[in-house]
């Protein structure tokens, strides 16, 4: 038998913005088994519910992830207002779904700039994240943010888009989509990204499903299963559905990822053709009381939020179950019979953010 | 002897940041800000650090870690703060986990203030870091002679 | 397209044979979450099929344990060291058990308490 040892993997590493934490247990070169640890960002951020109103929490919870953000706000609102029984005016559903797909398309360009970085292609990164400032610009444009815009509030959203700005985001999606197909070329036909990526973490879809992967680490490996489908907020009229891979490899939540870039410029499209004129917020009367769970499709996959309210303005329990969480099983799970050189790709194709999972 | 100022090398450590401003630094080395242009380089080894990025507020896990990497970094040295957590805690203050801002652990020397950050106010506080390097550089050698 | 999405109300002997027949259908869990109230906790299981959602609510006092259900969603250790540090909810037998060391605080079962 080839010789144990154990290789811690992080907190600090290169490929991670992020602190996170591994042991892994290899044979020579072969990873046999990885511990996981986290704990290095946590924060508390559930428990900050008890200091701050309902209201005011909308603002805590759009800062539970610098990336993921705008989906942060969206789904603790829907929460309060499914308990509250608050319609939200159409206007604003369109508007939070606009929001939300650029935040789709900022994380996931962010996500394969990443990748390449960790494949050592250093100018596949940098042509990905000067793909990315144009979606930056349009929220700067829209929102008055670049990273957290804080446009979701309950009853509805904070800021209006006009038509000049509209029209200005539906000339960007065009140019980005036009920059992008390179961009889609070289992570999909190149010789080098595909010998890094092919065969690579292979996930089976019975096993994706028993440890309880979502979002693209799900779909890669062929399940059916995109959040969006439930047709919350103005996703019912919109045409949404699952976008998937077969093979469960690194390669497959690549190729996933890039055509869910293309899926979000589609629904962009849609939403800003199909968007009624009218009200952006209804005013918020009473305080919350009862409890729901709200699914929503996050860049990295299904988020769930819980509220608990008790009828004063202060929550009793506010609950984040973000992707990573649910992903760093199966991700433990691939990481067996790995080679030591692919894991920080491995560990990057789940798309890991700390922050959230930690909160 | 060279001015350091002319190329600093940049460490960057996320203390217990929401992630805004780790990819809002993140992107100043990408090509719309590239921050490189001014002969900095982000380094991973606080051994060869002449700047310390943090962002984030500070909590009971990461403040051994703050500490120690600013010992591990050789004089002179400038701490930026980026961020307005890592100026003062910022929403995560009242958070039971955090202690408060960078300062409540390491001297800091230039805060830049945001939520999250933006590139240039990243970019004019390392700007604004250099000519506290220059300044500290100026100091040591005069106390040498 | 609407999903199901329930929570129902379990007691503690029904509990684990739930979940291991939510197992046998294949069910994916989704997430456990943890509520403080007055002499206990709330805890609530969810489990994922298509686009149906059903939540398994436990009530339990205080001092009352709890088996941890990663024998059979090996996936739900995370979660369940999460609801044992933060609440000090007592789940026995958790696999691998972090012995409250997945975050690093200071502080023990801070969520306990209302403020």
């Amino acid at each position: 038998m080839a010789k144990r040892s154990i290789v811690p993997f992080g907190p600090q590493h290169p490929v991670l913005p992020e602190p996170v934490h591994l042991d892994l247990i290899l044979e020579d070169e072969t990873v046999v088994g990885a511990v996981p640890s986290i704990g290095y960002i946590h924060r508390g951020l559930e428990k900050l519910v008890d200091k701050r109103d309902f209201k005011q929490y909308s603002y805590i919870a759009e800062r539970i992830c610098g990336i993921c953000s705008c989906g942060h706000g969206l789904g603790y609102c829907m929460a309060i207002e499914e308990v509250m029984g608050i319609e939200v005016p159409e206007r604003a559903d369109y508007l939070r779904v606009i929001w939300v797909e650029m935040s789709r398309i900022h994380s996931h360009l962010l996500w394969l700039g990443l990748l390449a970085d960790a494949m050592g292609f250093e100018s596949l990164f940098m042509e990905s994240w000067r793909i990315r400032e144009k979606i930056l610009d349009m929220f700067d444009e829209t929102a008055g943010g670049r990273i957290i815009h804080s446009v979701n509030q309950v009853g509805g959203v904070q800021k209006d888009m006009d038509s000049t700005m509209l029209n200005h985001l539906l000339e960007t999606v065009r140019d980005m989509e036009k920059d992008l197909k390179p961009v889609v070329d070289t992570f999909l036909l190149d010789y080098s990204v595909q010998t890094r990526l092919k065969g690579t973490g292979i996930l089976t879809a019975d096993d994706a499903v028993a440890l309880g992967a979502v979002g693209p680490m799900l779909r890669a490996s062929g399940v059916e299963y995109d959040a969006r489908v439930l047709g919350y907020g103005a996703y019912k009229n919109l045409t949404v559905g699952p976008i998937t891979s077969s093979d469960g490899d690194c390669y497959g939540r690549c190729e996933v990822r890039l055509k869910e870039l293309f899926q979000s410029f589609d629904l962009i499209r849609e939403a800003v053709g199909k968007m009624p004129a009218g009200e952006i917020s209804v005013p918020v009367k009473g305080n919350p009381s009862g409890e729901y769970f709200v699914r929503i499709e996050q860049p990295r996959g299904e988020a769930i939020y819980y509220i608990k309210g008790n009828g004063t303005k202060y929550l009793d329990r506010f609950r984040l179950r973000t992707p990573t969480t649910s992903n760093i099983p199966p991700l433990v799970e691939t990481l067996k019979g790995c080679q030591l050189a692919d894991v920080p790709v491995l560990i990057l194709t789940i798309d890991p953010c700390v922050s959230c999972t930690e909160r | 002897m060279n001015k350091v100022s002319k190329s600093p090398w940049l460490l960057h450590y996320d203390a217990s940041s929401c992630n805004g401003c780790d990819i809002e630094v993140l992107d100043c080395l990408t090509p719309k800000y590239d921050i490189e242009r001014f002969g900095i380089i982000n380094t991973g080894d606080p051994f060869q650090a002449d700047i310390l990025l943090i962002t984030g507020g500070v909590n009971s896990q990461t403040e051994s870690v703050v500490k120690q990497l600013y010992s591990q970094m050789p004089e002179p040295k400038v701490v930026v703060a980026v961020g307005i957590c890592a100026c003062t805690g910022g929403v995560f203050k009242e958070c039971y986990n955090i202690k408060g801002g960078i300062d409540t652990v390491i001297p800091v020397d230039v805060y830049v203030p945001g939520c999250a950050a933006r590139p240039e106010a990243i970019i004019d506080g390392v700007v604004k870091a250099l000519g506290v390097l220059d300044e500290k550089q100026a100091a040591m050698q005069k106390s040498r002679r | 397209m609407v999903g199901r999405n329930e929570i129902t109300k379990i007691t503690r002997a029904q509990f684990f044979p739930a979940v291991v027949q939510k197992k046998t259908e294949n069910w994916r869990l989704v997430q456990i979450c943890a509520v403080s109230v007055d002499h206990g906790y709330e805890m609530s299981y969810s489990f994922c099929k298509g686009y149906d959602m059903e939540t398994y609510r436990l009530e339990l006092e205080e001092e009352d344990e709890v088996a941890s259900i990663t024998q059979i969603y090996p996936c739900a250790f995370l979660q369940e060291n999460e609801a044992k540090q933060l609440f000090g909810v007592n789940i026995t037998n958790i696999k691998p058990d972090y012995k409250d060391k997945v975050y690093r605080i200071d502080e023990t079962t801070p969520f306990k308490k209302k403020e």
